[in-house]
Parts: structure tokens; C-alpha cells; sequence
């Protein structure tokens, strides 16, 4: 049994196809993964992210506990702000990427993978220092992501605040429509965006007068098709395709989310040996020139040698060209190299870029 | 989902459609929706010889690729070459402009063995 949204009955009734994502059944498209994909990049989308999880950390020592996980420094954080971070292994392997929302000095709130809740879940409990919790709130958020140019406009309509104060990783609490929620200055896809977190009982009444703000302005429902080829073109990893247990921040191309000067967390020690020997591997982008695409797991090659794996492939509807990400070793991972890709029972060609592609 | 009255189908969501000297085979309706929006085609060579099921060509969406099977075995006469840069006319036109393939058919018999319109209807209403 999968699990569902609070918006699964709305994607159903205006004709989303559903898949399993993760356990969750999922939105892929509404009306084409393309034109999706254009209405964000030129006007706006709308998309149910609520399968991600929330999970709060409280206490008095919860800013120290959470130094100890995450690598990247808490200390850029006050109330309002939000960091990127991956939570590594000892042996440097990711364990999750999230997001992290100061609420208070001793409150935080972590957005993780849908995959990973249960993972992070347990880690969190193992690793946090006395007098500090984690409570696992995902069944008490929906939450949306409302992406693309027009986004402003369409939200400042519903809100009681002022969306021109609230800068790149920043969030507020505050109304929409007159429901009180968190409104973050964050997304997936590279372009002005904002997420919502609000009570589940309010899915239906928010979905609709977003979508009746945004009528104007091209506001589209969007699916998950449509977020993973906005986020490939941006280049920003995906949890379980691009990173993961068996990969490590710096061969990720992350590094500028690793302090290892902010004193001790778990995966430190290694962390710094792999940052002073290089990594023998880097996550690149590619662009295929012949017809055809990649998908995760097809094999990469170099002058008859196998040189790495597609970790992302996609189609690119900004570029109308296939595109990709793919761990290679060091000595291809230039602009400019030409690699192969086994699609099926040949190759075509590709050849590495410097990225992001839009 | 439309289904023509005057074409025949398999169970793989192919149709095919009777030429006086020929059997021209493309995806369904049903077929096209349910891949999305098609970016590549691969199409066989003219000449190439299938068996009935055989796989002829590969169609790739955004989400997903998808092999294409011969729903009647035979020679390859044409390819619809158009689709190679518009592989849209896929989703736009499947009955139409999106066509696949042209075959000289070896046994006319299998065709008694396809889905009527009214049949492959009914599968459809059941996948």
C-alpha cells in the first residue's frame, strides 16, 4: 500500500498519472513533462513535495548535537536562515542532504529525502547529545513548492507579508490565505521559488487559491517528471542517483558544503585525508550530441575503456538535447572531453561540459 | 483515448492498419499517452526481416524508454525517417503522421489473430 499526500485526491481528479516514488504515490506529469517544465522555467509550477520529511530537533544542546552530524557549519545559522548540509558516515559517505530551518537557537527544523526519514530518523536519535530530541513531525506538513518567475506575484496576492524582504535561503512564518505556515525562499529547480509548510487539513483550501491566485500568471500543476529535469539542468544532485552511502561530498562537486574547520563531526577525519589526496572520481555533466539518452546506471567509455557510470539522464527541454551527470575519473572530467555512452547495444557520443546547462 | 474503428491492434499497443500493398504498424493512442512526451525513435533498417513480437525499434520519452514489437512478422519496406527529427508527430498524430513502419507481411493469416477495435477498447479499459 502506498503511502499518499494530503493532495492525492486533487492530482487524481485533474488527471495527474501516478507512480511509486519512494513508497509514495506520486504526480510524474499532468498534461507533459515538457510543457511543465517550460511553465517553470518561464512563468510558474506548482508541485506536492509533502512526501518529504520533516524532523525537529529541540533541546539545549541541539545547535551542538546537530555541529557534531552535519558538515556543514551551523554557526552561519540564526533564526530565519536555513543551510544545505550533507550528514556523512565516519567513512565519508552521505547519509541524506537536507535542508536545515533555524526556528530557535535550541530548535531546528531538518527537511530530509522521502527515502531517507526512517534512516535519518534513527541516526539523528543515536548521535544527539543529552537533553536534545528528535521528533519525526513529516505526517504533520504538507507542503508545496510554488516555482518559477511569476512566483512573487502569485504568492504576494495570498500573503501578509512582504515577499521582497525574504531573501535566498530565508524563511518566515506568516499567512497564506490565511493559514499560518512557513514560507521559504527555497526550491529545486534554480529559479525564484518558495516552499510552503503548513497543517495537512488545510492541502485542498491552500492547492486551490494558489492555483486561483496564479490563473493569471500560467501557474501550472507540476509533477515530479517535470522537477527532475529542472533540477538536472541546474546540476543540483538527487539523493539515490547522484549521491549516496557509497559516495562522498568532494566527489560530488559539495566541497562548499564541508567545513572542516568548524571543529569535530562525524566523517571528519576521513573527510580531510580525501580532501588532501583528491578524489579519484567527480560527478560531471555531459551533453550527448549523438540522438539518444542516458539513464542512471548506463556505462561510460574512453578510448575503449570503461570509464564511469551515468548517475542522471535526462532531456533537456530548455536545450532540446540529452543530458546527464555521471562519476568519471579525474583525467576526463574536463570541458570538452569526448566520452561514449553504452545506450542498448551501442554507443554514442557525448561530450563532458562545464555546466549547469541552463 | 482514441481508438480508430478500421485498424487493427495488439496487446502491446501497437496497430495496424491494411494498404493495398502493405501493412503500415504504429503505436496507439493508449501507447503514447501513457509514455509521455517522446524525444527519440529508433526505427529498423529497410529490409530487415522480423518475426511476429520481435522487437523493431525503441521509443524514448522524457520518463521512460519503450521497445516497440511487430505485431505481424515481415520485411521492413519503408521507415517513417520523419519521426527521426520530429518525434513528436508520435504524440500529436499516432494514427496519423506517426506512423512507424511499412511491412510486406509473410503470412496475411496473423492478422486474424489481432485485436478488433471494440476488443482492444475493452484491454485498454482493463490495463
Amino acid at each position: 500500500m502506498m503511502k499518499k499526500t494530503p493532495f492525492n485526491q486533487i492530482h487524481k481528479d485533474i488527471g495527474a498519472k501516478m507512480t511509486d516514488f519512494g513508497g509514495w504515490e506520486m504526480p510524474v506529469e499532468y498534461t507533459g513533462i515538457i510543457e511543465e517544465h517550460k511553465a517553470v522555467r518561464n512563468q510558474c509550477g506548482l508541485f506536492d513535495v509533502s512526501h518529504m520529511g520533516e524532523i525537529l530537533v529541540s533541546g539545549e544542546n541541539a545547535a551542538k548535537s546537530l555541529q557534531k552530524i552535519i558538515t556543514n557549519d551551523l554557526q552561519k545559522l540564526e533564526p530565519g536562515k536555513i543551510i544545505y548540509t550533507p550528514i556523512c558516515k565516519p567513512d565519508g559517505g552521505i547519509i541524506d542532504d537536507l535542508l536545515v530551518y533555524c526556528l530557535k537557537k535550541d530548535q531546528y527544523l531538518l527537511i530530509v529525502n522521502a527515502a531517507n526519514i526512517e534512516k535519518d530518523f534513527e541516526w539523528l536519535k543515536d548521535h544527539l547529545l543529552e537533553k536534545t530530541e528528535a521528533e519525526n513531525l513529516s505526517d504533520k506538513y504538507a507542503m508545496l513548492a510554488l516555482q518559477g518567475p511569476e512566483s512573487k506575484k502569485i504568492l504576494t496576492q495570498l500573503t501578509d507579508i512582504d515577499l521582497n524582504s525574504l531573501d535566498y535561503y530565508r524563511f518566515r512564518e506568516a499567512k497564506v490565505a490565511g493559514v499560518k505556515m512557513i514560507i521559504s525562499r527555497t526550491g529545486y529547480t534554480g529559479e525564484l521559488g518558495y516552499e510552503l509548510y503548513f497543517e495537512p487539513e488545510a492541502a485542498e483550501k491552500i492547492w486551490d487559491e494558489l492555483m486561483k491566485a496564479g490563473s493569471d500568471f500560467g501557474l501550472k500543476a507540476c509533477g515530479l517528471g517535470a522537477r527532475d529535469t529542472l533540477r538536472l539542468e541546474k546540476l543540483f544532485a538527487l539523493y539515490g542517483n547522484d549521491i549516496d552511502e557509497n559516495t562522498n561530498p568532494y566527489e560530488a562537486s559539495l566541497s562548499w558544503t564541508v567545513a572542516l574547520n568548524k571543529g569535530d563531526f562525524i566523517g571528519r577525519e576521513k573527510l580531510v585525508e580525501i580532501e588532501k589526496n583528491c578524489c579519484q572520481r567527480k560527478l560531471t555533466p555531459f551533453k550527448i550530441t549523438d540522438r539518444g539518452m542516458a539513464r542512471h546506471g548506463y556505462e561510460i567509455y574512453a578510448e575503449g575503456e570503461k570509464i564511469g557510470e551515468v548517475t542522471s539522464g535526462s532531456y533537456s527541454p530548455t536545450l532540446e538535447q540529452s543530458i546527464g551527470l555521471a562519476y568519471l575519473k579525474n583525467n576526463y572530467a574536463e570541458p570538452g572531453k569526448e566520452i561514449e555512452i553504452k545506450v542498448r547495444k551501442r554507443n554514442i557520443k557525448a561530450e563532458v561540459v562545464k555546466g549547469p546547462f541552463v | 483515448m482514441s481508438v480508430k474503428d478500421d485498424l487493427y491492434y495488439s496487446e502491446d499497443h501497437e496497430w495496424v492498419r491494411e494498404e493495398e500493398d502493405c501493412l503500415v504498424i504504429g503505436v496507439t493512442d493508449f501507447a503514447q499517452d501513457e509514455l509521455g512526451d517522446i524525444v527519440f525513435v529508433e526505427l529498423p533498417e529497410v529490409g530487415e526481416e522480423f518475426d511476429k513480437d520481435d522487437s523493431f525499434g525503441v521509443l524514448e520519452s522524457v520518463k521512460a524508454v519503450s521497445d516497440t514489437f511487430i505485431p505481424v512478422s515481415g520485411k521492413i519496406i519503408e521507415v517513417n525517417e520523419n519521426l527521426l527529427d520530429n518525434p513528436e508527430l508520435l504524440n500529436d498524430d499516432p494514427y496519423g503522421e506517426g506512423w512507424l513502419i511499412k511491412v510486406d507481411p509473410a503470412d496475411d493469416s496473423e492478422l486474424d489473430e489481432l485485436l478488433s477495435a471494440e476488443e482492444y477498447a475493452e484491454f485498454i479499459e482493463e490495463e
